[in-house]
Protein backbone atom coordinates (compact mmCIF):
# COMPACT_ATOMS: atom_id res chain seq x y z
CA UNK A 1 0.00 0.00 0.00
CA UNK A 2 0.99 3.99 -0.42
CA UNK A 3 1.40 5.55 2.78
CA UNK A 4 1.20 8.79 0.94
CA UNK A 5 -2.37 7.82 0.25
CA UNK A 6 -3.41 6.79 3.27
CA UNK A 7 -2.17 10.33 4.67
CA UNK A 8 -4.39 12.06 1.81
CA UNK A 9 -7.40 9.91 2.38
CA UNK A 10 -6.66 9.93 6.36
CA UNK A 11 -6.76 6.42 7.02
CA UNK A 12 -4.92 3.36 7.96
CA UNK A 13 -4.68 -0.13 8.79
CA UNK A 14 -5.25 0.38 12.06
CA UNK A 15 -8.25 2.70 11.73
CA UNK A 16 -9.97 1.83 8.17
CA UNK A 17 -13.78 3.10 7.55
CA UNK A 18 -16.61 0.68 7.47
CA UNK A 19 -19.50 0.70 5.31
CA UNK A 20 -18.50 2.47 2.15
CA UNK A 21 -18.06 2.37 -1.29
CA UNK A 22 -15.35 3.24 -2.96
CA UNK A 23 -15.15 4.13 -6.88
CA UNK A 24 -11.91 4.22 -8.58
CA UNK A 25 -11.68 5.71 -12.08
CA UNK A 26 -8.93 5.90 -14.45
CA UNK A 27 -8.19 8.26 -17.53
CA UNK A 28 -5.59 8.37 -19.69
CA UNK A 29 -3.66 6.63 -17.72
CA UNK A 30 -3.87 3.01 -15.19
CA UNK A 31 -5.56 3.00 -12.49
CA UNK A 32 -4.46 -0.38 -11.69
CA UNK A 33 -1.88 0.95 -8.61
CA UNK A 34 -5.29 1.93 -7.08
CA UNK A 35 -6.30 -1.13 -6.73
CA UNK A 36 -3.17 -2.91 -5.35
CA UNK A 37 -3.26 -0.35 -2.78
CA UNK A 38 -6.36 -1.14 -1.92
CA UNK A 39 -5.97 -4.93 -1.64
CA UNK A 40 -2.59 -4.82 0.34
CA UNK A 41 -4.58 -2.09 2.64
CA UNK A 42 -7.29 -4.19 3.77
CA UNK A 43 -5.44 -7.67 4.33
CA UNK A 44 -2.87 -5.45 6.08
CA UNK A 45 -5.75 -4.57 8.15
CA UNK A 46 -6.75 -7.82 8.64
CA UNK A 47 -10.23 -7.51 6.68
CA UNK A 48 -11.65 -10.39 4.98
CA UNK A 49 -11.21 -9.74 1.15
CA UNK A 50 -13.55 -11.10 -1.80
CA UNK A 51 -11.70 -10.69 -4.92
CA UNK A 52 -13.14 -10.09 -8.29
CA UNK A 53 -10.46 -9.99 -10.35
CA UNK A 54 -11.70 -9.93 -14.35
CA UNK A 55 -8.84 -8.61 -15.42
CA UNK A 56 -5.79 -10.11 -14.59
CA UNK A 57 -4.29 -13.32 -13.07
CA UNK A 58 -3.51 -14.27 -9.68
CA UNK A 59 0.02 -14.29 -10.13
CA UNK A 60 0.22 -10.81 -11.58
CA UNK A 61 -1.89 -9.41 -8.44
CA UNK A 62 0.63 -11.84 -5.96
CA UNK A 63 3.55 -10.89 -7.68
CA UNK A 64 2.45 -6.61 -7.15
CA UNK A 65 1.55 -7.42 -3.91
CA UNK A 66 4.60 -8.88 -2.86
CA UNK A 67 6.29 -5.75 -3.93
CA UNK A 68 3.38 -3.96 -1.75
CA UNK A 69 4.39 -6.19 1.42
CA UNK A 70 1.45 -8.45 1.20
CA UNK A 71 1.74 -12.43 0.18
CA UNK A 72 -1.57 -13.05 -1.63
CA UNK A 73 -1.01 -16.94 -1.27
CA UNK A 74 -0.39 -17.16 2.33
CA UNK A 75 -3.62 -15.35 2.53
CA UNK A 76 -5.84 -17.08 0.21
CA UNK A 77 -4.75 -20.33 2.51
CA UNK A 78 -5.35 -18.87 5.95
CA UNK A 79 -9.03 -17.70 4.55
CA UNK A 80 -8.32 -14.06 4.28
CA UNK A 81 -8.51 -13.70 1.12
CA UNK A 82 -11.25 -15.09 -1.66
CA UNK A 83 -9.96 -14.91 -5.17
CA UNK A 84 -11.61 -15.14 -8.46
CA UNK A 85 -10.04 -15.35 -10.89
CA UNK A 86 -12.06 -14.39 -13.82
CA UNK A 87 -9.78 -14.91 -16.70
CA UNK A 88 -9.29 -19.09 -15.40
CA UNK A 89 -13.40 -19.07 -15.34
CA UNK A 90 -14.07 -17.61 -18.99
CA UNK A 91 -11.84 -20.34 -20.21
CA UNK A 92 -14.19 -22.91 -18.17
CA UNK A 93 -17.23 -21.14 -19.87
CA UNK A 94 -16.26 -21.32 -23.24
CA UNK A 95 -14.41 -24.42 -23.42
CA UNK A 96 -15.91 -26.26 -20.46
CA UNK A 97 -19.47 -28.60 -20.15
CA UNK A 98 -22.60 -26.42 -20.44
CA UNK A 99 -23.69 -28.12 -17.35
CA UNK A 100 -20.84 -27.21 -15.34
CA UNK A 101 -22.02 -24.48 -13.55
CA UNK A 102 -19.87 -21.23 -13.69
CA UNK A 103 -20.09 -18.34 -11.84
CA UNK A 104 -19.49 -16.25 -15.26
CA UNK A 105 -22.06 -18.60 -17.12
CA UNK A 106 -23.51 -14.89 -18.31
CA UNK A 107 -21.13 -14.91 -20.74
CA UNK A 108 -22.29 -18.46 -22.90
CA UNK A 109 -26.06 -17.38 -21.97
CA UNK A 110 -25.51 -14.06 -23.42
CA UNK A 111 -27.62 -12.66 -20.91
CA UNK A 112 -27.08 -9.62 -18.11
CA UNK A 113 -27.64 -11.76 -14.86
CA UNK A 114 -25.10 -11.64 -12.76
CA UNK A 115 -26.86 -13.04 -9.67
CA UNK A 116 -24.40 -15.52 -9.87
CA UNK A 117 -22.02 -13.62 -9.44
CA UNK A 118 -23.48 -12.21 -6.89
CA UNK A 119 -24.23 -15.37 -4.80
CA UNK A 120 -20.81 -16.01 -5.12
CA UNK A 121 -19.65 -12.75 -3.59
CA UNK A 122 -22.53 -13.45 -0.38
CA UNK A 123 -21.26 -16.53 0.58
CA UNK A 124 -17.48 -15.61 0.10
CA UNK A 125 -18.02 -12.86 3.04
CA UNK A 126 -21.13 -13.90 5.21
CA UNK A 127 -19.76 -15.55 8.19
CA UNK A 128 -20.15 -19.33 7.79
CA UNK A 129 -21.47 -19.49 11.53
CA UNK A 130 -18.66 -21.52 13.01
CA UNK A 131 -16.78 -18.95 14.47
CA UNK A 132 -13.80 -19.03 11.85
CA UNK A 133 -14.57 -16.03 10.28
CA UNK A 134 -15.13 -13.97 13.26
CA UNK A 135 -11.28 -13.38 13.26
CA UNK A 136 -11.27 -11.03 10.92
CA UNK A 137 -12.42 -7.34 11.09
CA UNK A 138 -15.29 -7.06 8.28
CA UNK A 139 -14.99 -7.96 5.07
CA UNK A 140 -14.42 -5.89 1.86
CA UNK A 141 -15.32 -6.48 -1.51
CA UNK A 142 -12.55 -5.75 -4.42
CA UNK A 143 -13.49 -5.65 -8.18
CA UNK A 144 -11.23 -5.17 -11.05
CA UNK A 145 -12.75 -3.74 -13.28
CA UNK A 146 -16.31 -3.31 -13.80
CA UNK A 147 -15.47 -2.28 -17.18
CA UNK A 148 -14.37 -5.85 -18.48
CA UNK A 149 -18.41 -6.97 -17.56
CA UNK A 150 -19.26 -4.00 -20.15
CA UNK A 151 -17.13 -6.00 -22.58
CA UNK A 152 -18.08 -8.71 -21.94
CA UNK A 153 -22.02 -8.02 -23.29
CA UNK A 154 -23.16 -7.11 -19.74
CA UNK A 155 -25.64 -3.83 -19.64
CA UNK A 156 -24.93 -1.34 -17.83
CA UNK A 157 -27.68 -1.51 -15.68
CA UNK A 158 -27.07 -4.91 -14.98
CA UNK A 159 -23.83 -4.18 -13.39
CA UNK A 160 -25.77 -1.14 -11.42
CA UNK A 161 -28.06 -3.55 -9.96
CA UNK A 162 -24.96 -5.73 -9.39
CA UNK A 163 -22.92 -3.43 -7.02
CA UNK A 164 -25.95 -2.15 -5.55
CA UNK A 165 -27.05 -5.42 -4.33
CA UNK A 166 -23.30 -6.21 -3.19
CA UNK A 167 -23.42 -2.37 -1.20
CA UNK A 168 -27.23 -3.41 0.17
CA UNK A 169 -25.23 -6.91 1.59
CA UNK A 170 -21.35 -6.26 2.21
CA UNK A 171 -21.61 -2.18 2.97
CA UNK A 172 -25.24 -2.18 4.89
CA UNK A 173 -25.64 -5.68 6.81
CA UNK A 174 -22.32 -6.61 6.91
CA UNK A 175 -20.76 -3.19 7.39
CA UNK A 176 -18.24 -3.95 5.26
CA UNK A 177 -16.39 -1.72 2.23
CA UNK A 178 -17.17 -2.31 -1.50
CA UNK A 179 -14.07 -1.06 -3.78
CA UNK A 180 -14.76 -1.06 -7.36
CA UNK A 181 -12.60 -0.11 -10.45
CA UNK A 182 -13.71 1.14 -13.65
CA UNK A 183 -12.49 2.74 -16.38
CA UNK A 184 -13.31 6.97 -18.42
CA UNK A 185 -14.09 6.44 -22.01
CA UNK A 186 -13.88 9.89 -21.94
CA UNK A 187 -11.67 9.46 -26.00
CA UNK A 188 -13.89 6.50 -27.08
CA UNK A 189 -17.24 8.20 -26.62
CA UNK A 190 -18.92 4.89 -24.61
CA UNK A 191 -21.85 6.12 -23.42
CA UNK A 192 -22.76 3.36 -21.82
CA UNK A 193 -19.32 3.27 -19.77
CA UNK A 194 -20.51 7.20 -19.17
CA UNK A 195 -23.58 6.60 -17.99
CA UNK A 196 -21.92 3.56 -15.50
CA UNK A 197 -19.29 5.75 -14.49
CA UNK A 198 -21.54 8.71 -13.31
CA UNK A 199 -24.20 6.41 -11.68
CA UNK A 200 -21.65 4.40 -9.42
CA UNK A 201 -20.37 8.11 -8.39
CA UNK A 202 -23.63 8.81 -7.23
CA UNK A 203 -23.06 5.42 -5.06
CA UNK A 204 -20.45 6.15 -4.14
CA UNK A 205 -18.72 8.46 -0.72
CA UNK A 206 -14.94 8.34 -2.30
CA UNK A 207 -14.08 8.69 -5.39
CA UNK A 208 -10.69 8.43 -6.55
CA UNK A 209 -9.77 9.39 -10.09
CA UNK A 210 -6.43 9.22 -11.78
CA UNK A 211 -5.38 11.02 -14.56
CA UNK A 212 -3.00 11.36 -16.92
CA UNK A 213 -1.55 14.58 -17.65
CA UNK A 214 -3.41 17.03 -20.11
CA UNK A 215 0.25 18.04 -21.81
CA UNK A 216 0.88 14.48 -22.19
CA UNK A 217 3.44 11.49 -21.44
CA UNK A 218 6.18 12.61 -19.19
CA UNK A 219 9.13 11.15 -17.78
CA UNK A 220 8.75 12.00 -14.45
CA UNK A 221 5.24 12.66 -13.51
CA UNK A 222 2.34 10.22 -14.63
CA UNK A 223 -0.46 12.32 -14.21
CA UNK A 224 -2.53 13.59 -11.07
CA UNK A 225 -4.97 11.90 -8.88
CA UNK A 226 -7.93 13.58 -7.67
CA UNK A 227 -9.75 12.96 -5.06
CA UNK A 228 -13.71 13.81 -4.17
CA UNK A 229 -15.43 12.89 -1.14
CA UNK A 230 -19.14 12.77 -0.99
CA UNK A 231 -21.30 12.17 1.96
CA UNK A 232 -24.75 13.71 2.84
CA UNK A 233 -23.18 16.47 5.57
CA UNK A 234 -20.18 17.18 4.09
CA UNK A 235 -20.04 20.93 4.44
CA UNK A 236 -19.03 22.34 1.10
CA UNK A 237 -18.01 25.46 1.89
CA UNK A 238 -15.70 24.46 4.68
CA UNK A 239 -13.41 22.04 4.22
CA UNK A 240 -12.07 21.55 0.36
CA UNK A 241 -13.58 17.90 -0.08
CA UNK A 242 -11.84 18.08 -3.58
CA UNK A 243 -8.66 18.13 -4.42
CA UNK A 244 -5.93 17.07 -6.79
CA UNK A 245 -2.65 15.67 -5.98
CA UNK A 246 0.29 14.93 -8.47
CA UNK A 247 1.43 11.83 -8.66
CA UNK A 248 4.10 9.44 -10.27
CA UNK A 249 4.08 5.87 -10.81
CA UNK A 250 7.56 3.87 -9.92
CA UNK A 251 7.89 0.07 -12.41
CA UNK A 252 5.28 0.05 -14.28
CA UNK A 253 2.87 -1.58 -13.71
CA UNK A 254 1.55 -0.37 -10.85
CA UNK A 255 4.48 -1.47 -8.24
CA UNK A 256 5.16 1.51 -6.29
CA UNK A 257 3.89 4.97 -6.65
CA UNK A 258 5.19 8.19 -4.95
CA UNK A 259 2.22 10.77 -4.69
CA UNK B 1 -36.31 28.95 -1.77
CA UNK B 2 -38.68 26.97 0.41
CA UNK B 3 -41.80 28.92 -1.38
CA UNK B 4 -41.33 25.65 -3.98
CA UNK B 5 -42.77 23.55 -0.99
CA UNK B 6 -46.29 26.27 -0.80
CA UNK B 7 -47.99 24.45 -3.60
CA UNK B 8 -49.21 21.10 -3.08
CA UNK B 9 -49.77 19.32 -6.68
CA UNK B 10 -46.37 20.48 -8.17
CA UNK B 11 -43.42 18.20 -9.48
CA UNK B 12 -40.23 19.84 -7.95
CA UNK B 13 -37.68 18.22 -9.51
CA UNK B 14 -34.15 18.16 -7.55
CA UNK B 15 -31.16 17.78 -10.23
CA UNK B 16 -27.70 17.30 -9.10
CA UNK B 17 -24.39 15.90 -10.11
CA UNK B 18 -21.56 14.15 -8.70
CA UNK B 19 -19.68 16.60 -7.65
CA UNK B 20 -22.30 18.47 -6.15
CA UNK B 21 -24.94 15.48 -4.44
CA UNK B 22 -28.75 16.31 -3.81
CA UNK B 23 -29.84 13.80 -1.63
CA UNK B 24 -28.86 16.16 1.48
CA UNK B 25 -31.22 19.04 -0.46
CA UNK B 26 -33.79 15.90 -0.56
CA UNK B 27 -33.74 15.10 3.14
CA UNK B 28 -34.26 18.86 4.37
CA UNK B 29 -36.84 19.51 2.60
CA UNK B 30 -38.22 16.68 3.63
CA UNK B 31 -37.85 17.80 7.05
CA UNK B 32 -39.58 21.28 6.11
CA UNK B 33 -42.66 18.94 5.36
CA UNK B 34 -42.56 16.95 8.32
CA UNK B 35 -41.98 20.08 10.18
CA UNK B 36 -45.67 21.33 9.55
CA UNK B 37 -47.11 17.77 10.83
CA UNK B 38 -47.36 16.14 6.96
CA UNK B 39 -46.49 12.68 6.59
CA UNK B 40 -43.77 12.21 3.93
CA UNK B 41 -43.75 8.70 1.74
CA UNK B 42 -40.33 7.42 0.77
CA UNK B 43 -39.64 5.77 -2.14
CA UNK B 44 -36.12 4.47 -1.84
CA UNK B 45 -33.99 3.15 -4.48
CA UNK B 46 -30.60 4.13 -3.72
CA UNK B 47 -29.21 3.92 -0.61
CA UNK B 48 -30.52 2.08 2.52
CA UNK B 49 -33.17 2.61 5.13
CA UNK B 50 -30.64 3.52 7.68
CA UNK B 51 -28.42 5.79 5.70
CA UNK B 52 -31.88 7.70 4.75
CA UNK B 53 -33.00 8.29 8.09
CA UNK B 54 -29.52 9.24 9.44
CA UNK B 55 -28.87 12.72 10.48
CA UNK B 56 -33.25 13.08 10.86
CA UNK B 57 -34.60 14.08 14.03
CA UNK B 58 -36.71 11.74 15.79
CA UNK B 59 -39.90 13.71 14.42
CA UNK B 60 -39.19 14.10 11.41
CA UNK B 61 -38.31 10.32 11.00
CA UNK B 62 -41.78 9.54 12.72
CA UNK B 63 -43.73 11.54 10.12
CA UNK B 64 -41.38 9.21 7.51
CA UNK B 65 -42.96 6.06 5.77
CA UNK B 66 -40.18 4.54 3.72
CA UNK B 67 -40.32 2.09 0.86
CA UNK B 68 -37.81 0.45 0.06
CA UNK B 69 -36.17 -1.00 -3.09
CA UNK B 70 -32.21 -0.68 -2.27
CA UNK B 71 -32.42 -4.05 -0.77
CA UNK B 72 -33.65 -6.05 -4.21
CA UNK B 73 -33.36 -3.35 -7.09
CA UNK B 74 -34.13 -6.42 -9.56
CA UNK B 75 -37.09 -8.07 -7.71
CA UNK B 76 -35.30 -11.73 -7.01
CA UNK B 77 -37.45 -12.18 -3.51
CA UNK B 78 -40.36 -11.12 -5.68
CA UNK B 79 -41.43 -7.96 -5.77
CA UNK B 80 -44.07 -5.78 -7.58
CA UNK B 81 -41.16 -3.42 -9.94
CA UNK B 82 -40.46 -0.37 -9.52
CA UNK B 83 -43.08 1.45 -11.07
CA UNK B 84 -45.73 -0.37 -9.55
CA UNK B 85 -44.01 0.79 -5.94
CA UNK B 86 -44.06 4.20 -6.75
CA UNK B 87 -47.90 3.95 -7.39
CA UNK B 88 -48.08 1.93 -4.30
CA UNK B 89 -46.96 4.29 -2.21
CA UNK B 90 -50.05 6.15 -2.03
CA UNK B 91 -52.11 3.41 -1.18
CA UNK B 92 -50.92 3.54 2.26
CA UNK B 93 -50.93 7.17 2.96
CA UNK B 94 -53.15 9.08 5.00
CA UNK B 95 -56.11 11.36 2.92
CA UNK B 96 -55.50 14.16 2.40
CA UNK B 97 -52.45 16.40 1.37
CA UNK B 98 -49.76 13.76 0.59
CA UNK B 99 -45.65 14.72 -0.33
CA UNK B 100 -44.24 11.93 -2.03
CA UNK B 101 -39.68 11.73 -2.21
CA UNK B 102 -38.54 9.75 -4.65
CA UNK B 103 -34.67 8.82 -4.22
CA UNK B 104 -34.19 9.01 -7.19
CA UNK B 105 -36.29 9.55 -10.42
CA UNK B 106 -32.36 8.70 -12.34
CA UNK B 107 -32.89 5.06 -10.41
CA UNK B 108 -36.34 4.44 -11.77
CA UNK B 109 -35.58 5.86 -14.98
CA UNK B 110 -33.11 3.64 -15.44
CA UNK B 111 -34.90 0.54 -14.73
CA UNK B 112 -38.48 1.68 -16.43
CA UNK B 113 -39.23 2.90 -19.71
CA UNK B 114 -39.44 6.69 -19.90
CA UNK B 115 -42.83 7.17 -21.12
CA UNK B 116 -44.22 4.57 -19.02
CA UNK B 117 -42.61 6.39 -15.62
CA UNK B 118 -43.65 10.15 -16.78
CA UNK B 119 -46.98 8.54 -17.43
CA UNK B 120 -47.09 7.41 -13.93
CA UNK B 121 -45.64 10.39 -12.54
CA UNK B 122 -48.61 12.15 -14.23
CA UNK B 123 -50.86 9.78 -12.66
CA UNK B 124 -49.78 10.64 -9.13
CA UNK B 125 -51.23 13.81 -9.36
CA UNK B 126 -54.69 12.60 -10.27
CA UNK B 127 -54.37 9.92 -7.58
CA UNK B 128 -58.77 9.34 -6.54
CA UNK B 129 -57.32 9.44 -3.02
CA UNK B 130 -55.21 12.41 -2.60
CA UNK B 131 -56.72 14.66 -6.12
CA UNK B 132 -54.75 17.44 -7.04
CA UNK B 133 -52.92 17.39 -3.56
CA UNK B 134 -49.63 15.04 -4.04
CA UNK B 135 -46.68 16.89 -3.79
CA UNK B 136 -43.23 15.14 -5.37
CA UNK B 137 -40.07 16.15 -4.86
CA UNK B 138 -37.70 13.76 -7.09
CA UNK B 139 -34.22 13.33 -7.30
CA UNK B 140 -32.65 13.32 -10.86
CA UNK B 141 -28.87 12.82 -11.28
CA UNK B 142 -28.61 14.84 -14.30
CA UNK B 143 -25.01 13.84 -15.38
CA UNK B 144 -26.39 10.28 -15.81
CA UNK B 145 -29.07 10.70 -18.93
CA UNK B 146 -29.03 11.59 -21.68
CA UNK B 147 -31.30 15.08 -23.32
CA UNK B 148 -34.39 13.02 -24.36
CA UNK B 149 -35.18 11.85 -20.76
CA UNK B 150 -33.86 14.70 -19.12
CA UNK B 151 -36.31 17.51 -21.34
CA UNK B 152 -39.10 15.01 -20.69
CA UNK B 153 -39.12 14.63 -16.94
CA UNK B 154 -38.34 18.54 -16.87
CA UNK B 155 -41.23 19.31 -19.41
CA UNK B 156 -43.62 17.81 -16.50
CA UNK B 157 -41.90 19.19 -13.63
CA UNK B 158 -43.70 22.20 -12.23
CA UNK B 159 -40.33 23.96 -10.09
CA UNK B 160 -36.44 22.75 -11.35
CA UNK B 161 -33.54 23.07 -8.47
CA UNK B 162 -30.38 22.52 -9.66
CA UNK B 163 -27.62 22.18 -6.64
CA UNK B 164 -24.42 23.55 -8.20
CA UNK B 165 -21.55 25.33 -6.25
CA UNK B 166 -20.01 28.79 -6.58
CA UNK B 167 -17.16 30.87 -5.01
CA UNK B 168 -17.37 27.99 -2.52
CA UNK B 169 -20.69 27.78 -1.78
CA UNK B 170 -23.15 25.45 -2.39
CA UNK B 171 -26.34 27.25 -4.78
CA UNK B 172 -29.83 26.19 -5.66
CA UNK B 173 -31.03 27.64 -8.56
CA UNK B 174 -34.58 27.13 -8.77
CA UNK B 175 -36.37 27.26 -12.03
CA UNK B 176 -39.85 28.56 -12.11
CA UNK B 177 -41.34 27.70 -15.94
CA UNK B 178 -44.84 29.85 -16.16
CA UNK B 179 -46.91 28.87 -19.22
CA UNK B 180 -47.55 32.29 -20.69
CA UNK B 181 -45.77 34.05 -18.27
CA UNK B 182 -42.69 35.03 -17.50
CA UNK B 183 -40.49 32.20 -16.02
CA UNK B 184 -39.24 33.06 -12.66
CA UNK B 185 -35.13 31.91 -11.96
CA UNK B 186 -33.37 32.61 -8.59
CA UNK B 187 -30.69 31.06 -6.88
CA UNK B 188 -30.21 30.66 -3.73
CA UNK B 189 -26.61 30.14 -1.62
CA UNK B 190 -26.94 27.94 0.74
CA UNK B 191 -25.43 25.46 3.33
CA UNK B 192 -27.02 22.11 5.04
CA UNK B 193 -26.72 21.95 9.13
CA UNK B 194 -25.74 18.48 10.47
CA UNK B 195 -29.80 18.28 11.23
CA UNK B 196 -30.57 18.76 7.72
CA UNK B 197 -32.17 22.43 8.81
CA UNK B 198 -31.42 25.21 5.97
CA UNK B 199 -29.12 28.00 6.28
CA UNK B 200 -29.09 30.61 3.89
CA UNK B 201 -26.30 32.91 2.83
CA UNK B 202 -25.96 36.65 1.07
CA UNK B 203 -24.86 35.97 -2.50
CA UNK B 204 -20.93 36.02 -2.00
CA UNK B 205 -18.69 38.73 -3.05
CA UNK B 206 -16.92 37.94 -6.15
CA UNK B 207 -13.38 37.44 -4.50
CA UNK B 208 -13.31 33.72 -4.03
CA UNK B 209 -12.78 31.87 -0.93
CA UNK B 210 -9.09 31.39 0.29
CA UNK B 211 -8.29 27.78 -1.37
CA UNK B 212 -8.25 25.68 1.66
CA UNK B 213 -5.60 22.44 1.01
CA UNK B 214 -6.19 18.90 1.91
CA UNK B 215 -6.87 18.21 5.51
CA UNK B 216 -3.26 16.82 6.25
CA UNK B 217 -1.42 17.98 4.10
CA UNK B 218 1.76 15.91 5.02
CA UNK B 219 2.78 15.04 1.79
CA UNK B 220 5.13 17.98 -0.37
CA UNK B 221 4.93 17.04 -3.98
CA UNK B 222 7.85 19.18 -4.77
CA UNK B 223 10.22 17.43 -2.68
CA UNK B 224 12.19 14.40 -3.81
CA UNK B 225 12.18 15.66 -7.60
CA UNK B 226 14.53 13.91 -9.95
CA UNK B 227 14.64 16.97 -11.95
CA UNK B 228 15.13 20.44 -11.09
CA UNK B 229 12.10 22.85 -11.77
CA UNK B 230 13.84 26.22 -10.36
CA UNK B 231 16.92 28.22 -12.01
CA UNK B 232 19.48 29.56 -9.96
CA UNK B 233 20.32 33.29 -10.34
CA UNK B 234 22.89 32.96 -12.63
CA UNK B 235 21.28 30.17 -14.58
CA UNK B 236 18.79 33.26 -14.86
CA UNK B 237 20.58 35.65 -16.09
CA UNK B 238 22.73 33.64 -18.54
CA UNK B 239 19.00 32.72 -19.95
CA UNK B 240 17.87 36.15 -19.69
CA UNK B 241 21.04 37.06 -22.10
CA UNK B 242 20.60 34.53 -24.73
CA UNK B 243 20.13 35.27 -28.28
CA UNK B 244 17.92 33.07 -29.74
CA UNK B 245 19.31 31.94 -33.25
CA UNK B 246 16.41 33.04 -35.53
CA UNK B 247 15.54 36.22 -33.97
CA UNK B 248 16.10 39.33 -36.36
CA UNK B 249 18.18 41.79 -33.63
CA UNK B 250 19.47 45.35 -34.11
CA UNK B 251 23.21 43.83 -33.61
CA UNK B 252 22.25 40.98 -35.93
CA UNK B 253 21.25 43.49 -39.29
CA UNK B 254 24.59 45.52 -38.24
CA UNK B 255 26.78 42.82 -38.88
CA UNK B 256 24.86 42.04 -42.14
CA UNK B 257 24.68 45.47 -43.31
CA UNK B 258 28.31 46.29 -42.19
CA UNK B 259 30.36 43.06 -42.76
CA UNK B 260 34.30 42.74 -40.95
CA UNK B 261 37.35 42.22 -43.19
CA UNK B 262 37.39 39.50 -45.21
CA UNK B 263 40.10 37.99 -43.11
CA UNK B 264 37.90 37.62 -40.02
CA UNK B 265 35.13 36.26 -41.93
CA UNK B 266 34.93 32.85 -43.68
CA UNK B 267 34.06 33.50 -47.72
CA UNK B 268 32.24 31.43 -49.74
CA UNK B 269 34.38 30.56 -53.60
CA UNK B 270 32.49 29.31 -56.37
CA UNK B 271 33.22 27.73 -59.27
CA UNK B 272 30.56 27.47 -62.04
CA UNK B 273 30.32 24.69 -64.10
CA UNK B 274 30.68 24.75 -67.66
CA UNK B 275 27.31 23.43 -68.57
CA UNK B 276 25.95 26.50 -65.77
CA UNK B 277 23.53 29.29 -67.33
CA UNK B 278 24.19 32.15 -65.95
CA UNK B 279 21.95 35.30 -66.06
CA UNK B 280 23.59 38.10 -66.43
CA UNK B 281 20.56 40.48 -65.48
CA UNK B 282 20.41 39.70 -61.24
CA UNK B 283 16.87 39.74 -60.37
CA UNK B 284 17.68 41.06 -57.24
CA UNK B 285 19.83 43.94 -58.45
CA UNK B 286 17.27 46.33 -57.20
CA UNK B 287 17.04 45.36 -53.83
CA UNK B 288 18.51 47.90 -51.39
CA UNK B 289 20.15 45.83 -48.50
Amino acid sequence: MFPELNNLLNVSPDKPEQGKFTLLCDAKTDGGFLVHHFLSFYLKANCKVCFVALLQSFSHYNIVGQKLGVNLIAARDRGQLVFFEGLKSTVEVLFGSKEQPNTLKFIRESSSDLKSLYEFVQKALTPSGDGSATSWKFPVLLVDDLSVLLSLGVEAVAVLDFIQYCRATVCCQLKGNVVALVHDSDQTEDEENAMLMNALGHQSSLILRAEGLVTGFCKDVHGQLKILRRGLLQPKNDEAEQWNTLLKVIEIPCARARI
Amino acid sequence: MLQILASRGDLVLLRDSVEWEGRSLLKALIREVALKGEQVQVLGCEVSEEVFREGLDSDTNSRLVYHDIFRDPQGWTGNWGPLGILRACLRGAEPGPCTLAVDSLSWLLLHAPCSALCQTLRALGHDNSHPGRVRVLGLLHEDVHGPGPLGALRSLAQIEVTVGGNLGFTTAQVFHPKPRHRSIEQTYWFSILPNFSLEFHKEPLLEPRPHRGPQSPTVDAMADLTFNVHLSKKEREARDTLALPFHFSSEKQQSLLHPALASSTSQIFYEPDADDYLDQEDPDDDLDI
